[in-house]
């Protein structure tokens, strides 16, 4: 489906891959993260080759390196907001303190500074994604990927949680990847590339 | 193609595609139960009517029966009823169980006078070509089902045993008799002659002139016969020896319904899970426009559906399993209450009809909450993902469960209800019930207070289960159910067997016991036997035993009157006595000791001043103490042999005990018998430990069809647990997808559901044996005791239990770990994606 796409992301920048459906976005995001692998060619990834890491080490690797948003936000219900953004922290063995203070730190940055304690059940669409945003950045990776953020979001909240996307990824010097349909969205992002059969491009 | 589907097919459709291997376990779980508890009740109806029958055929036309002791009264009594005025006609009979030579097996024998026996009973006169047959010594005429048997025919000889010799009696035609029974009928006069039974009877049926009320004669003879003596209709009789199986067959009738239970909250965890899984569809459909009642009737109607499936599999099965537990296992599914009966299989409709509704309303039962949930849901909230647990939340009121556990305990202080201890299960029902609707709080305490743990697949384990009890809860359901049936029957049944394994040590003191025959009530020891056993070498003590039957209650069965040689400085030492004894009194009369049974039926307690019919007269004794008998449910008392000779004349044994000098071998020693007695060879010489081995053997054969009903019960308990635990896995695809996408390794998913396994498996356990530990001493201390009026002291089976536990966590864990493996099998990352 994808050939020949190559695509170099700079820190601080996020990164808008807009596309018709099937044409390959969300493959594209999983080619990055490791999940997919590719028939040819390889993927790099902060000057690692992808291909060359067994599943282990790929877990290992986006557990380090890479965060998720996804589209239907995928916050589990059985934790808090707070637990639910401290996820990351726990699998890398952060101790309490320390994670305390990052989540603490993160929900201030999308505006959830007294939701740590509430459960998702409680929460709008909007803040359920500004959750899995902090979820995504709690652990500084050097990547984040973000498939149809805003599809489940009415205008404004999706325009609130693509801008703070950006300017959390910009703030934490990470470089995101966000594959979306929507225009509106994309144009919160830095660059905006179009992804077609022949393959990935610029657009203004 | 068709562009309209109907409602049904839109809430049911799903579900039928989806869940087929779970709709597919609850349909067998439900035929189980409905097969089991519909075999066992044709088994018990077939005994019950081939037992009746031969009741009946044996009765004839007798309006009354008169009935005394075991071994008979004076035959002066028939001449005093054969003259009453209200009297048509008076048939004597006597009544023998004969040991068959060479088998382990006795003969029923009804001697008759034919003459009169044609009035009343004309099943027991034989038809045959020479009629003087039926008047003849030393001839016999044996139902069809004895001369197949014993393999005999018209012309043969079989032989008998009477005191230590052998009787052979010739047979002379076939007695008509329905197709099980197994007798043989002689004259009365040859069969008082050949079985020592001068002068006596045992029976005497009556006639009651046209005209005259039968209750009016029953009465007024009630109050004229001798002491021991009691007069009833053939039917009240033939009620009164049934009802000593009923209790036997309650209970595995209710374990029988216990399998059914278990496959009602399988079709719960699995209806449950699935509408769960289905809340959304569901929140969609209402929201299109389904209303509640609709939602909640198809769903149930689902249940409704599993259940007909369920029964009507069930109903097939139940029949071919009565077919082949009549064959194999017998008649009384191995207890020994209907021998002599080889009945045939009855087909009750009654007992097809109330199965099958049973399994259709406990499968619509198990169907009902989860039903009435998916309907009740607002389909707002519904729509939402993490809902989940809502649906369960209406679970989480401890009202109910608390106003169960107050009412189970509170029945467990009420008596038996028809002599059955209907509040006893009663109260094991109310207990387990409440105790599995109090589960999701108990297992919300439980997590609440489980330490904090820093991995964080253990973490997440825990979170998730704190979380989500109500979901937990319909998996500890069925654990909870499966393991306190399993402790509650392992700790009585290991109680009772080692209780009973104390009692024959406590009551075979002696080297080596003597019977006079191993079956029927017609060998005896003479007292010159009993005199050659005193004078055998190396026997330094002996002690004598004249077992009897008497009737102490018309409607109740004869009690076993044990004439034993006692100690004589202090006879009660001799028995397993329990509670306080009587100390007698100088001008009291002679002791007796009662049974345990006997004190229930009959409420008296040591120190009653009790009279027993001997003889023909009422003999006067005080109750000096109540003893443990295992070996007779209908109630025993024991006096003191010298008393018994001395009121009765019966100077004969039944059994002898002997203890033998240092240095004498018990082959010895029955060697030395064979030689000093003439027909020693008929004895059965046994030791204790041979004795005890028996015993045990026949206790177990006893419990083996409890064990496998236990065992079936338990069986789909566990698939349930699997089944609950692999739907809650298998709905977490996407929350693995997300986990895996984070950087968790399939490794610490799987951890993460072990723990998860482990920690509903440990909590379920732990609930599980405690509740099983108080459903034992229910078992123990108000059913056994109300059904067969047998105390025990409680043992605790701690090995096999221990193992069984080790093996539940393990497989609890497999199951888990297996059901991982499937969940995670497949793109599990592209799981995020997933829709419904």
């Amino acid at each position: 489906m994808l050939d020949r796409i190559s695509l170099d992301v700079a820190a601080g920048t996020l990164v808008a891959i807009l596309g018709e459906s099937g044409v390959g976005k969300s493959t594209l995001l999983n080619l990055i993260a490791g999940l997919d692998r590719p028939d040819a060619g390889t993927v790099t990834v902060a000057g690692r080759d992808l291909a060359k890491l067994d599943d282990d080490d790929l877990t290992i690797f986006r557990r380090e390196h890479i965060g998720f948003v996804f589209q239907a936000f995928h916050v589990l219900p059985y934790l808090t907001v707070g637990q639910n953004v401290g996820l990351p922290l726990a699998l890398l063995g952060y101790d309490t303190a320390r994670a305390h203070a990052r989540v603490a730190e993160m929900l201030a940055a999308v505006g959830l500074a007294d939701r740590g304690d509430s459960m998702p059940r409680e929460l709008s669409g909007g803040e359920l994604q500004r959750t899995a945003i902090a979820r995504a950045l709690v652990h500084r990776p050097k990547l984040v990927l973000a498939d149809e953020p805003t599809g489940n979001l009415d205008p404004t909240s999706a325009a609130g949680v693509i801008e703070l996307l950006r300017d959390c990824v910009r703030e934490a010097g990470a470089s995101g990847v966000v594959v979306t349909h929507s225009r509106a969205a994309a144009a919160y992002a830095d660059r905006v590339l179009m992804l077609t059969s022949s393959g990935l491009a610029e657009t203004g | 193609m068709t562009a309209v589907v109907s409602i049904p097919r839109a809430v049911l459709g799903g579900s039928l595609a989806r869940f087929r291997g779970r709709l597919a376990l609850s349909v067998g779980a439900i035929a189980l139960g409905v097969a089991l508890g519909f075999a066992v009740a044709l088994v018990n109806a077939s005994a019950v009517a081939e037992f009746t029958g031969a009741m009946k055929t044996l009765a004839g036309q007798a309006d009354l029966e008169v009935r005394g002791p075991r071994n008979g009264f004076d035959e002066t009594l028939f001449a005093t009823l054969a003259r009453d005025a209200d009297i048509a006609v008076a048939s004597p009979i006597v009544e023998i169980d004969a040991r068959l030579e060479g088998r382990d097996e006795s003969l029923r024998i009804y001697g008759i006078d034919a003459f009169r026996a044609a009035a009343v009973t004309p099943a027991l006169v034989p038809s045959t070509d020479d009629p003087l047959d039926v008047l003849r010594p030393g001839i016999a005429f044996i139902t069809p089902a004895v001369a197949a048997q014993l393999g005999v025919k018209s012309g043969d000889t079989i032989t008998l045993q009477t005191g230590l010799r052998a009787l052979p009696l010739r047979v002379a035609g076939l007695a008509t008799a329905g197709t099980g029974e197994r007798y043989a009928v002689m004259d009365i006069a040859a069969a008082q002659d050949a079985f020592a039974r001068l002068g006596v009877l045992s029976r005497i049926d009556l006639r009651v002139r046209p005209g005259v009320p039968v209750a009016a004669v029953r009465d007024r003879l009630a109050a004229t016969l001798p002491p021991g003596i009691a007069v009833a209709a053939p039917a009240d009789n033939a009620a009164t020896t049934t009802r000593m199986s009923r209790a036997y067959r309650v209970n595995l009738n209710v374990l029988a319904l216990v399998a059914l239970f278990t496959g009602g909250l399988l079709v719960f965890s699995t209806q449950a899970l699935s509408v769960v899984r289905r809340r959304t569809q569901f929140a969609l459909l209402r929201t299109l426009g389904l209303t509640r009642a609709r939602l909640a009737a198809l769903l149930v109607g689902e249940g409704v559906l599993v259940g007909i499936a369920g029964s009507t599999i069930g109903l097939v099965a139940g029949y071919a399993l009565a077919y082949a537990m009549l064959r194999i296992v017998g008649a009384d599914l191995g207890a020994g209450y209907f021998r002599g009966v080889a009945p045939a299989l009855v087909v009750d409709p009654w007992a097809a009809v109330v199965f099958a509704l049973m399994g259709v309303a406990i499968a619509a039962a198990g169907s009902f909450v989860p039903a009435r949930e998916a309907a009740r849901a607002r389909p707002a909230a519904a729509l939402k993902a993490g809902d989940e647990e809502q649906a369960f939340a209406r679970l989480r009121s401890p009202l109910p469960g608390i106003a169960l556990l107050v009412a189970g305990a509170a029945m467990t202080a009420l008596p038996p209800v028809f002599a059955l201890p209907i509040f006893g299960y009663l109260s094991i029902a109310a207990l387990l019930v409440g105790t599995l609707l109090l589960v999701p709080r108990i297992a919300a305490f439980a997590l609440r207070h489980a330490p904090a743990i820093r991995n964080a697949p253990i973490a997440l384990a825990v979170a998730q289960l704190r979380a989500t009890p109500g979901q937990a809860g319909v998996s500890l359901a069925t654990i909870v159910a499966s393991v306190s049936l399993m402790v509650s029957m392992a700790v009585m049944v290991a109680s009772f067997r080692q209780s009973l394994d104390e009692w024959l040590t406590r009551v075979l003191p002696a080297d080596m016991y003597v019977r006079a025959a191993s079956a029927g009530d017609s060998a005896f020891l003479s007292p010159d036997d009993q005199q050659a056993l005193r004078a055998i070498d190396g026997v330094t003590r002996t002690a004598f035993l004249r077992v009897q039957s008497v009737v102490l209650d018309p409607a109740q069965p004869r009690v076993a009157l044990l004439a034993r040689d006692l100690p004589r400085d202090d006879p009660g030492s001799a028995l397993p006595l329990i509670g306080d004894s009587y100390a007698r009194k100088r001008d009291d009369p002679p002791p007796a000791w009662i049974s345990e049974a006997l004190a229930d039926f009959t409420a008296w307690r040591p120190g009653a001043r009790i009279e027993l019919p001997l003889a023909g007269k009422r003999a006067p004794f005080v109750v000096a103490g109540i003893w443990r008998d295992y070996a007779r449910q209908q109630g025993s008392v024991v006096i003191d042999r010298s008393t018994y000779v001395a009121l009765s004349g019966d100077d004969t044994a039944t059994d002898a005990a002997l203890w033998l000098a240092a240095g004498t071998g018990v082959g010895d020693a029955r060697d030395r018998i064979e030689a000093a007695l003439q027909g020693a060879d008929r004895l059965a010489i046994s030791t204790p430990g041979e004795i005890r081995s028996l015993s045990l053997r026949i206790f177990d054969r006893t419990f083996a069809v409890t064990y496998a009903l236990l065992a079936v019960a338990i069986a789909i308990g566990l698939t349930g647990l699997s089944s609950s635990f692999g739907a809650l896995v298998l709905a977490r695809r996407r929350e693995f997808g997300m986990l895996r996408h984070i950087g968790m390794t399939r490794r610490q998913i799987a951890a993460m559901l072990a723990t998860e396994g482990l920690a509903v498996s440990g909590i379920g356990l732990a609930v599980g044996i405690a509740l099983g530990f108080v459903m034992s001493l229910i078992l123990i201390h108000v059913v056994n005791r109300q059904s067969f009026h047998w105390g025990m002291s409680v043992h605790v089976p701690w090995l096999p239990l221990v193992l069984l536990s080790v093996a539940l966590l393990a497989a609890a864990v497999a199951t888990t770990l297996v059901s991982a493996r499937q969940a995670m099998s497949g793109d599990v990352v592209r799981a995020v994606k997933d829709d419904w």
